[in-house]
């Protein structure tokens, strides 16, 4: 190991998923580190979601995945996800029947014992209560989870992540559905998690938050890796002006139209 | 939550325990005839395999129908140790054997001439048979209808073997006509009390059992799995473990049940294990609410009740009665009787326009398969 | 040689048997998710229907031909009452439906118990299906030769229907994507019920072919309608083609496995081996791929 440099990253080589002939994943080759807040963005069955489907071992690829110097690919869901990796889905999926707070509780506790399994809980841990704060839900730590709204429910997602102390976090269209408000405070969360060494990939069509909150971009399209680079580099890119727009040259309105305003 | 609260909804229960036990232990003895604290007694065998269910359904969402088969395993395993204790000394054959044929006991027979292991077959064979099915379903997410369909085909095999094999298993007949329950006479009143103390207690120990699993983190980890198993793998955990330990203590309560059984009713054939009597256990725990700890207890023994009374005056009016609840409650009153209960609680606090937050709703039944 | 013929005969005629049963079910339960244990009830349904149009018409080359039809539309009706009163609020809650069709079928057992008695009846089989059918010096029960031709013209009268019409098509599109399908005009309310008239209406068919195999009574549908369910589930839900190699190979193996052992000690090895099967392929042989996350 050189100079502390963090092994923890994400590294992803000739990735291959295909689904009975068709190809989703063609070839991927990534590299996400600690510390950076990654946006995945790209057309419709550009092969985002199963990409990170992939890494989160629910469906099987070839290539190879490593996180921190272990291979990924060929584990167990669940396996993957005692080594800090951790995924929200495009739709919130929470335990509508439990509170928020045993939400969070059985996020934090997937290294528990039989014994502790078997009691019941006597105190909040103390990631639960940090969490909370962190998330903005304290207020709610009894409600219900079904009762959330939809933001709520991704905010409890994501605190969900925390708890279970991922240290990669990949999230599905998080703000999908949210109001400007909420928005804005997803972004800004994500923007703390990965100022505390995680690494975050963020799945998104939503391009002004993309914009406002990538720390870096990587689009996909058809499957391969399109351009990868700062917001202004890509969306620069003429091969992506042509993807999201249509082949030939395009006005900068045009342009700022669909993918926002350059820096 | 204060220690005041802890302290009450402690208090609470161990009150509540008392009043079970007094009623179950104390009144039912007093007030019963022999042969209706008889029936009470066969009554409660069905109300431990619905605590199991409650467990196992409500809260783990798997739709046990083939309960049947670790009952009958109890059952069965019980009544050869006792068909073996009452057998002649000079030959050590059963009646029922030796009238068939001459050829003896069976190989696979003979370890349950001892009482212990007979005892600890009764905990351990069906937890066996429940940890390999569960493993072996639930591990390569074999689930929802599926997994019903397995245990209900588990149920029609099991009820087949049995009476393929009359020479061994008694066939259609079954088991009966027992003498004595490890050494004591089953004529005499009084053991015939013991035995019916031994079912109240067992299904009181049934009961604190599952309340621990339902209020510990292992039972909000069951709901969570209900409710969404695919989420619960991303937490770190396997569900498939999850899922087969509610399994295997569902199980095991059918087991005891299916033991405890036989010495009070008398008889065990393939009429009470088999798919309809296995799917028959599931309509009291409906009735009573599946997802709730007492709910299945008193549906069970409610509906028991209801079968014997009924079924004395109207043989046929009882399966109509019991084909429509099946209907009407489980199409119109999922959460069953316990549901109501929550939206009387609500009309009473509104008319004392008192707003205090309810009980998480883990008593919410789930959409969707498990 | 002879040995093997016979039983390989033998299986495929229980197969056959198990397809009609469970081609039904793979209309309701593989494509529209519901666990319709009364489907065994339909199935009793047309075996009394069999037995009252033979009543009706004294001769039984002509009443085996027409109940045919007649127990299709039996059980079909059956199918749409079951649907219109109580499935429809319960397509959220598809192992619900278990409980439901369970209790529907206690009723309807008592009922035929009510109206025929406990005893069994037969129905006489006509007589150009009487004795055996001669086949290269081997000789096969005709009754059971008709039973797996009527099997084999229900698949492809079934398959037609599913690929070649637009009723086929909305089946599928509404099976496929509910909303979508609602958005294009298909009207599922009238789809589900369809399907279900159909798919009860082969249980019907199922129920006149097993009064050729013996005597027919109240729990005829019990003894069959488990095996249909693994058929579908061993053939893999939303594939026709999947029930009909299932339902071959279960009966071949049946057969091969009863025949070696004893019927009683079959039935759990049977069970054993679908168990171990669905370890290799737990979603059955034909697996409709999906997105979504169950």
């Amino acid at each position: 190991m050189n100079t502390g440099f963090n092994r923890d990253y994400l590294q992803i080589s000739d990735l291959r998923v295909s689904f009975d002939g068709f190809v989703a994943v063609d070839g991927v080759d990534l590299v996400v580190l600690p510390g950076d807040l990654r946006f995945l963005i790209g057309p419709n069955g550009a092969g985002k979601t199963t990409l990170i489907d992939a890494v989160s071992g629910l469906v099987p690829a070839t290539g190879s995945v490593q996180w921190a110097g272990t291979e990924l690919l060929g584990r167990k869901v669940h396996r993957i996800a005692r080594l800090g990796v951790g995924r929200t889905f495009q739709t919130a999926t929470v335990f509508e029947n439990l509170t928020v707070l045993q939400n969070l509780d059985i996020a934090a506790g997937a290294g528990r014992g039989v014994r502790t399994l078997l009691r019941k809980r006597s105190q909040v841990p103390e990631s639960v209560t940090e969490v909370l704060a962190t998330v903005g839900l304290t207020e709610l730590a009894d409600a219900q989870a079904g009762t959330l709204s939809h933001g709520q429910k991704q905010w409890l997602e994501i605190g969900m992540l925390l708890v279970q102390n991922a240290k990669l976090l990949m999230l599905d269209e998080p703000v999908a559905g949210m109001s400007a408000e909420e928005k804005d405070e997803t972004g800004e969360l994500l923007q703390r998690i990965a100022a505390d060494d995680r690494t975050v990939i963020c799945v998104e069509h939503d391009m002004d938050f993309m914009r406002a909150f990538a720390a870096s971009v990587t689009v996909l399209h058809a499957g391969k890796v399109l351009a990868e680079g700062s917001v202004a580099d890509v969306q620069a890119d003429p091969r992506v002006q042509e993807v999201y727009l249509g082949p030939g040259a395009h006005t900068a309105a045009e342009v700022e139209a669909v993918m926002g305003e350059a820096h | 939550m204060n220690i005041r609260s802890i302290l009450s909804s402690r208090w609470a229960v161990l009150g509540g325990f008392a009043l079970g036990a007094i009623l179950l232990m104390g009144v039912a003895p007093a007030v019963l005839s022999d042969f209706r604290l008889g029936l009470l007694g066969k009554y409660l065998c069905f109300a431990m395999v619905a605590v199991g269910i409650g467990l196992a359904w409500g809260r783990g969402g798997m739709l046990v129908l083939g309960q049947g088969v670790f009952f009958g395993l109890g059952a069965y395993l019980m009544a050869m140790h006792l068909k073996l204790a009452d057998a002649p000394a000079s030959t050590g054959v059963p009646d029922f054997m030796a009238l068939i044929s001459s050829d003896g006991v069976p190989w696979w027979w003979e370890p349950f001439r001892s009482g212990a292991v007979t005892l600890i077959a009764i905990v351990v064979i069906p937890a066996v048979v429940a940890i390999v099915l569960g493993l072996a379903t639930f591990h390569r997410r074999v689930r929802g209808a599926y997994f019903a369909i397995l245990s209900q085909a588990l149920a029609a095999a099991f009820a087949i073997w049995l009476i393929g094999n009359p020479r061994s298993t008694g066939g259609s007949t079954g088991l009966n006509n027992f003498k004595g329950f490890f050494g004591f006479s089953l004529r005499d009143p009084a053991n015939r009390l013991m035995l019916y103390l031994i079912a109240a207690g067992a299904l009181l120990a049934m009961i604190a059992i599952a309340r621990q699993l339902m209020v510990s983190r292992y039972g909000e980890l069951l709901v969570a799995c209900r409710d969404a198993e695919e989420r619960v793998r991303f937490l770190g955990y396997n569900p498939a473990t999850i899922k087969t330990a509610a399994y295997t203590v569902a199980a095991v309560m059918a087991g005891i049940a299916g033991a405890l059984f036989v010495p009070i009713v008398g008889i065990i054939s393939p009429n009470d294990v088999g798919i309809v009597p296995s799917i028959g256990l599931l309509i009291g725990v409906a009735i009573g609410g599946r997802t709730t700890l007492l709910g299945p207890v008193l549906g069970a023994i409610a509906v028991a009740w209801a079968e014997t009374s009924l079924s004395e005056q109207f043989p046929s009016g009882w399966t109509y009665l019991q084909g429509l609840l099946f209907m009407l409650v489980v199409a119109f009153l999922p959460g069953g009787l316990a549901s109501l209960a929550p939206t009387l609680r609500d009309w009473r606090k509104h008319r004392r326009s008192d707003t205090a937050a309810g009980q998480p709703g883990v008593a919410a039944v789930p959409e969707g398969s498990a | 040689m002879e040995v093997l013929l016979t039983q390989l005969f033998n299986g495929l005629s229980g197969g056959s048997i198990l397809l009609l049963a469970a081609l039904g079910l793979a209309l309701t339960f593989g494509q529209m998710g519901v666990i319709n244990m009364a489907h065994g009830e339909f199935i009793m349904a047309g075996a009394y229907t069999a037995f009252v149009v033979q009543k009706a018409l004294g001769d039984a080359g002509v009443s085996l031909l027409v109940s045919l039809p007649v127990a299709f539309v039996v059980g079909g009706l059956l199918g749409v009452v079951l649907e219109a009163t109580l499935l429809r609020r319960m397509y959220h809650r598809p192992l619900d439906t278990l409980l439901v069709t369970f209790g529907v079928s206690l009723v309807l057992q008592q009922l035929a118990r009510d109206i025929f008695g406990t005893a069994g009846v037969d129905v006489p089989a006509p007589a150009w299906l009487s004795g055996p059918l001669e086949v290269f010096g081997f000789s096969f029960p005709r009754t059971r030769v008709f039973i797996l031709v009527l099997a084999i013209v229900a698949v492809i009268v079934l398959a037609a229907l599913l690929k070649l019409t637009p009723l086929g098509r909305r089946i599928r599109a509404t099976v496929q994507n509910r909303q979508l399908a609602e958005s294009s005009g298909i009207s599922t309310r009238r789809t589900d019920l369809i399907t279900f008239f159909v798919g009860s209406g082969l249980a019907g068919v199922a129920g006149v072919a097993l009064t050729l195999m013996g005597s027919i009574s109240s729990n005829l549908g019990t003894s069959y309608v488990i095996d249909a369910f693994l058929v579908v589930v061993i053939g893999g839900i939303g594939q026709i083609k999947g029930a009909v190699i299932a339902a071959f190979v279960l009966g071949v193996v049946q057969s091969w496995v009863e025949y070696s052992t004893t019927a009683s000690i079959g039935k759990v090895i049977v069970f054993a081996l679908i168990v171990a099967f669905l370890q290799l392929r737990p979603q059955g042989i034909y697996v409709v791929r999906s997105r979504s996350l169950a």
